[in-house]
């Protein structure tokens, strides 16, 4: 197979107008012939159903909350980075694409990241013209604060809370269309299968989780807009509904799954406190612009921290990345974080902790500006912990967060499949092998508003309205094959809870292909997990029926397919045989522990086709060229 | 802990449901509320009994989704939490749990604990937002914006629609939620535009939903998870007055 990406020649800077141009266009007047059925109602699905409806397409949209509003973006705490350089301290589009590229470790597009940096100014003219609080100045500017990965002030925010903010306009901007009865919007809907009439994706099959009805809907192009996986580890910051299912049916339909294995752990996380635990709690990176990250020097030191003094405190950050410090990027935070613990120098009950201080903000600030900025983090940590982090520091560790991994798609963010679009955290293309902070959001909306809205039209004006409908025999046969696969998890009837096999399964992921990766553990990974599915498949107990709501049926069918994805995920790991960005190969790492990446041999985006049933997945790979950036190795010293 | 839960149990919406009463055994304090009613849940899964069925997603008091009544409080004892956030180191060995659905009108019973809240959404679709497209805007400085005014677009921005204050008013008056809306976009300029058509708009659908009027209890701010003001129905109320004198 040919991976085409469709990038457009010419200039790196010119080559999103030159695009933009050359794309065909739908007569105004001719838009409302063409249906597109949007999956997901996040960032990236909500912007690109409003963005598209208000160009007159008849756009439906599906979620799996109760509300479009509740999709997981919601949750992003900290901020989104735009090339605005309102602070004047030397950003520009082309340092922002330069950083974004550096921090993914060079294993992202040029042309993609470019188009990204260059979108990312109008999200926040668009933003704050749908009414987004965005923090101020007393002037009445907007305020911007630091992020990882960056030496520049670029980051936008609304308290803690951006993404509820962010999330909130697209889905104003969205029901404002539902209530004009340009946007059809199903939620409480799942999608579970997609479906190709000659090779195009035409369509969807979902079950109503109200009634459990199964259905099909027909439309002229899909989009995938449903975020990321990093629930495989079973902990992970993401919301319990997570999955990554819509894009495992595409891909067993054919859509390739590119660099599966580029999974963030977020390097502040709330430490896990016990085998109960459902999920993991992100306390936002902005917190590392004033909180400074220790752990005692001695070896099983469990003196309170405050008794500890300065010089028997290892702030390993400040001293291993002096120019980045306590902002170094994710990846290299994490992995640092794990390596003092290895060493027995974690603090908290478990040992698997680090301490995350403010006193030396606090004194220098005062008490009122801290909370002023982060005060519902605190809050949020008080709660959870039981702790007060004005007095005492908070202890944070790694977790699962982010997955730059997702479908892959082609510069028009279309995957393999013709008709099926790939955006927001479910596709793969902009972050390379590791995300900066706060570059998901401008990510979700640049595809959603600015990308997306423009590309599907050029593939409406290339193909013409197909007139399929869901009486098309493929759509009977999609909802034959999920009306037995639902029969089939009800069947078994067996002695284990769903909950039971996906705890299980986090364990494997987070042990073999976790912060840290090796050939023998990967191996050891594709022995359990087919093990661990057999179990599943002949043990699982599932109660209740089909035709109702039922909430151990829905977990049960992504459970499935994360017991599936997962062994994708090793396959993709132990193919890599270099250690770049979130991907830590023990084999390949300088003598300081930092990763070693291998350019001559793996500089491409590995995408992986299914094989059928039992076959290892075959792999294809995109070679990535570098024409504007200077592959160089990544130093935040 | 060990604790005895009185759960409401309703198979669908024209179930007529009751009041079950389970035990919760070995609960440990660090535990979240959720946390508690998974152990439960497994545990009924293991004798036959259907799960109960709840709703919640995040699991940080930001997606609004968490929507129980325990021991007749909305989210339960802890002020300014939701439940999904509410740890059991609140409770102690020996109680007796109360929980219950959201009870009103507009949101009816989908199953055991979980309501249908889709009349919020429509009355956001009536004129909870800004109309403008996408493209086209003016650069995100052109217009400055006081600090104090965008802090207090934020204060009531920060709602999550999870319908708490619905849940603890005996009106079942949606005020608050739709008062917080109406508040954000007034406070701005990018609001101002349509701020009368907005008002009456919401303010109608609110009242073909079914919620009720606001008659002064206050019970909505004690609940509100994230501590929006009754400020924000009296920003309504005379943002609703200005548009009928037109
Ligand atoms: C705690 C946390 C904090 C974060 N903070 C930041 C930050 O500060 N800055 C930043 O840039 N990024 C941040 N991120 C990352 C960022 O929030 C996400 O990457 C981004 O919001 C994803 O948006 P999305 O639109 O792609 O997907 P989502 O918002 O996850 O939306 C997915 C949508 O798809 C729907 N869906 C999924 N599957 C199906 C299906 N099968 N059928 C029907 N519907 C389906 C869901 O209902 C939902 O509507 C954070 C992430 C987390 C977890
Ligand atoms: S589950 Fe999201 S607010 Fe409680």
């Amino acid at each position: 197979m040919q991976l085409e990406t469709k990038v457009p020649s010419g200039a790196l800077a010119a080559k999103w107008d030159k695009h933009r141009f050359e794309m065909k266009l739908v007569n105004p007047a001719n838009k409302r012939k063409y249906r597109a059925i949007i999956v997901g109602s996040g960032l990236a699905g909500a912007s690109a159903a409003a963005s598209m409806a208000e160009l007159g397409y008849q756009v439906s949209c599906f979620c799996f909350q109760d509300s479009p509003r509740r999709a997981h973006s919601i949750a992003a705490q900290g901020g989104i980075n735009a090339a605005k350089n309102y602070q004047n301290d030397g950003d520009s589009i082309w340092r922002l694409f330069y950083d974004t590229v550096k921090g993914g470790d060079f294993r992202s597009r040029e042309a993609n990241v470019y188009r990204l940096a260059q979108v990312s100014t109008e999200i926040i003219d668009q933003c704050v013209a749908q009414g987004v609080p965005f923090a101020r100045e007393y002037g009445g500017t907007l305020s911007n604060r630091s992020f990882g990965g960056a030496q520049v002030s670029r980051t936008f925010y609304a308290r803690g809370q951006t993404g509820q903010q962010l999330l909130l306009g697209a889905y104003q901007a969205l029901a404002r269309q539902i209530g004009l009865g340009k946007v059809k919007m199903y939620s409480r809907h799942e999608m579970l299968d997609i479906v190709l009439v000659d090779g195009v994706a035409r369509g969807i099959i979902t079950r109503n989780l109200v009634t459990g009805e199964v259905k099909s809907f027909a439309a002229d192009a899909v989009v995938l807009a449903t975020g990321g996986y990093g629930n495989v580890f079973y902990l992970s910051t993401n919301a319990k509904g997570c999955n990554v299912t819509a894009a495992y049916r595409a891909y067993k339909k054919g859509a390739l799954f590119a660099n599966p294995c580029y999974t963030q752990i977020h390097p502040t996380c709330i430490p896990v406190s016990g085998d109960y635990q459902s999920k993991l709690t992100l306390m936002s990176e902005s917190l590392r612009n004033d909180g400074r990250i220790w752990v005692p020097k001695k070896k099983g030191d469990n003196r309170k921290p405050g008794d500890i003094p300065e010089n028997e405190r290892d702030y390993y950050l400040e001293r291993k990345y002096p120019s980045f410090g306590n902002l170094a990027p994710r990846d290299i935070s994490s992995r640092a974080a794990k390596e003092v613990c290895d060493e027995g120098r974690g603090v908290g009950e478990t040992g698997r902790g680090v301490y995350l201080d403010f006193a030396d903000a606090i004194n220098r600030l005062g008490k009122a500006v801290i909370e002023d900025r982060y005060g519902n983090l605190f809050q949020m940590y008080e709660r959870i912990t039981g702790e007060d982090p004005y007095s005492v520091p908070m202890r944070i560790f790694p977790a699962s967060h982010y997955t730059m991994g997702g479908l892959w798609v082609d510069y028009n963010l279309m995957s393999n499949i013709p008709g099926l679009h790939v955006i927001g955290e479910a596709n793969f293309s902009d972050h390379g092998a590791n995300r900066l902070g706060a570059s998901a959001l401008m990510q979700g909306l640049a595809d959603g508003y600015f990308v997306l809205p423009y590309t599907i039209g050029d593939f409406f004006a290339r193909t013409g309205p197909s007139g399929i409908t869901e009486e098309h025999a493929e759509f009977k046969k999609a909802e034959e094959d999920l009306n037995n696969k639902v029969k089939q998890l009800l069947s078994i009837k067996g002695s284990k809870t769903v909950d039971h096999f996906h705890r299980e399964l986090g364990k494997i992921m987070w042990d073999y292909c976790g912060m840290a990766r090796n050939d023998a553990g990967l191996r050891k990974g594709l022995e359990l997990i087919p093990k661990l599915r057999e179990e599943f498949w002949n043990d699982v107990n599932v109660l209740g029926e089909g035709l109702e709501m039922n909430m151990s049926l829905e977990k049960a069918g992504r459970v499935a397919d994360f017991l599936e994805f997962a062994e994708i995920m090793c396959h993709d790991a132990l193919d890599r045989d270099e250690s770049c960005g979130a991907h830590f190969r023990e084999e390949h790492q300088t003598e300081e522990g930092e990763a070693l990446r291998n350019d001559k041999d793996y500089c491409y985006v590995a995408a992986w086709e299914y094989a059928g049933e039992g076959q290892a997945p075959r792999l294809h790979k995109e070679e990535l060229k570098f024409e504007n950036v200077e592959l160089a190795t990544r130093s935040y010293k | 802990m060990n604790l005895t839960l009185h759960v409401w149990r309703q198979k669908n919406a024209t179930d007529k449901g009751r009041m079950e009463t389970y035990q919760a055994t070995d609960i440990n304090e660090h535990m979240s509320f959720l946390e508690m009613l998974d152990v439960v849940n497994e545990d009924l899964i293991g004798k036959g009994i259907d799960p109960i069925h709840f709703d919640h997603d995040c699991r940080e008091g930001i997606c609004g989704m968490c929507s129980l009544v325990i021991n007749g409080i909305p989210h339960g004892p802890e002020r300014a939490t939701t439940v999904c956030q509410l740890h059991m180191r609140h409770f102690k060995d020996g109680d007796e749990i109360y929980i219950e659905p959201w009870r009103a009108k507009a949101f009816p019973v989908i199953k055991d604990l979980i309501v249908d809240r889709s009349a919020f959404d429509r009355i956001i679709q009536a004129g909870g937002f800004v109309s403008v497209n996408t493209g086209g805007t003016p650069d995100a400085n052109a217009i400055p914006i006081s600090k104090s005014d965008a802090d207090e677009a934020m204060d009531f921005a920060q709602c999550i629609g999870c319908g708490a204050c619905v849940a603890a008013c005996k009106n079942a008056s949606a005020m608050l939620f739709v008062g917080a809306k109406i508040a954000q976009l007034a406070a701005l300029p990018q609001g101002k535009v349509e701020a009368e058509r907005r008002v009456k708009a919401m303010v109608a659908q609110m009242d073909k939903e079914g919620f009720g009027n606001c008659t002064n209890y206050y019970e909505c701010e004690a609940v509100c998870p994230k501590e929006i003001s009754v400020k924000g129905i009296a920003k309504m109320n005379r943002e609703f007055f200005k548009s009928m004198k037109g």
